[in-house]
């Protein structure tokens, strides 16, 4: 094999598309030719350097909204779970908050679908790298971080102390609308707790299911929706619930 | 275009998000690369998703991936064009010689200056940015996105063997600029 045909094969071998003849033909070219075995380790450092130094780009939350906007929203489905009624999600940044509607208020019977969008945003969250957008462990640097992206920022608190320790925080997407996340630790356990704005200022008490195997502790209190994810027992995330309601309703 | 009665059909809404807007910084990523204008690239990838969208009901395949990029593309084509007329923005400029440019060529053309320094995200996008347009794409189809020869021939519409020649010539460019960059921090 000469140099010219080993120069294009190359970076099919690099790529992984060469066939098993054509790789040993390449190698043994490589073996016998510095010019081309130099080539091969810079060509294979190139990828590497560009794989590690994050040349790709995230896109403009804003962009994401404008594409939710223009897309036929889901329609509710009846559903048997009444008793939730009077339940209400309040959008955040959403494209009809852009345009001065605020509070959005959700069909009871969506309970069940928005239950499982907090379960799929908790999972997108702990895949790498999608955690937090800020992080911190500090309240008064995680709480700033959301004014002017949500309507309504979050309440962060720090329960330090109390054995869930504050990693930081992060916009994310439930009911196809921008949604706070504030997020803790327990050992190795992530919780994820989402926030939204209601129309109903009423105080409801919590109640904790579990959605394809994570504990879901949801409540609402002084005109915010509250949910808490995790894969933690259910007591722990009680636990966590009740120290963080606790918290907000001592004066800071 | 005109609309369709299944553009307002929320269930097919609902599988087209589940389905397309995994792929956002992907689509995103792309577009920025292509238009190198982050505006542009906003507008290209919108618009890249409202089209998906409309052909939702008729798309088989291939991977959810390089549909939404081949799609893409072509909304780039025409931004291309607009600039080209409008004459507000640097034309692309790829002669049609430029496949049998001797590989060397372009990396003397490299701004000095626009040369990777590793582990700096920002010189390696202005680096691929100084790649002429066609050799840009297939770069970063295949180094960024990961998307196998097969795959980008589809979406840029030539044969595999250009998809090959095209990134050979990419790689030995980038490879020139980073050497010389090597030499000159001696």
């Amino acid at each position: 094999m000469t140099c010219d045909e080993a120069e294009v094969l190359l970076h099919a071998l690099i790529d992984g598309e060469l066939d098993a003849g054509h790789t040993r033909d390449v190698e043994n070219h490589v073996a016998g030719c510095s010019r081309c075995a130099a080539a091969l380790r810079d060509y294979r450092e190139l990828s590497r350097m560009v794989a590690e130094t994050g040349a790709r780009y995230t896109a403009p939350v804003a962009l994401r909204q404008r594409i939710e906007a223009a897309l036929p929203q889901p329609k509710a489905v009846p559903n048997r779970r009444a008793v939730l009624r009077g339940f209400a999600m309040g959008s955040a940044v959403s494209a009809l908050a852009a345009t001065g509607l605020v509070a959005i208020v959700l069909r009871n019977d969506d309970v069940d679908r928005i239950q499982s969008e907090v379960v799929s945003a908790h999972l997108r969250s702990l895949q790498a790298g999608h955690l937090t957008d800020v992080v911190s462990t500090d309240q008064h640097t995680v709480k700033p971080w959301f004014n002017g992206k949500l309507d309504v920022s979050p309440p962060v608190v720090d329960l330090t102390a109390q054995g869930f320790t504050l990693i930081g925080g992060r916009l994310d997407y439930v009911d196809a609308r921008a949604i706070g996340a504030v997020v803790y630790r327990r050992r190795q356990h992530i919780i994820n707790l989402f926030v939204a704005q209601t129309a109903n200022t009423e105080r409801r008490s919590a109640r904790i299911d579990t959605v394809q195997g994570f504990n879901i502790r949801h409540w609402s209190d002084r005109g915010l929706n509250y949910w808490a994810v995790s894969d933690l027992a259910k007591d722990e995330l009680s636990d966590f619930g009740e120290k963080f309601e606790s918290a907000m309703r001592s004066p800071r | 275009m005109p609309s369709k009665a299944s553009d307002h059909d929320p269930e097919k809404a609902r599988r087209f998000r589940e389905a397309a807007l995994p792929y956002l910084d992907d689509a995103y990523t792309l577009a920025r690369y292509l238009l190198r204008d982050a505006t542009d690239a906003e507008d290209a990838v919108q618009e890249c998703y409202l089209r998906a969208f409309r052909h939702f009901d008729s798309y088989r395949g291939p991977a959810m991936k390089p549909w939404l990029f081949a799609i893409l593309r072509n909304v780039c084509r025409a931004e291309y064009a607009r600039r080209a007329t409008a004459l507000t923005s640097p034309i692309e400029d790829v002669p049609e010689r430029a496949e049998q440019t001797p590989l060397w060529h372009e990396a003397q053309e490299t701004p000095e200056g626009q040369i990777i320094r590793a582990k700096d995200s920002h010189a390696i996008r202005r680096l691929i940015a100084t790649l002429a347009e066609p050799f840009r794409e297939a770069f970063v189809l295949r180094e960024i996105q990961n998307l196998s020869y097969r795959e980008i021939a589809d979406v840029a519409e030539v044969p595999v063997g250009t998809v090959m020649s095209r990134l050979a010539r990419a790689r030995a460019m980038l490879r020139s600029a980073w050497l010389a960059e090597q030499e000159q921090s001696k």
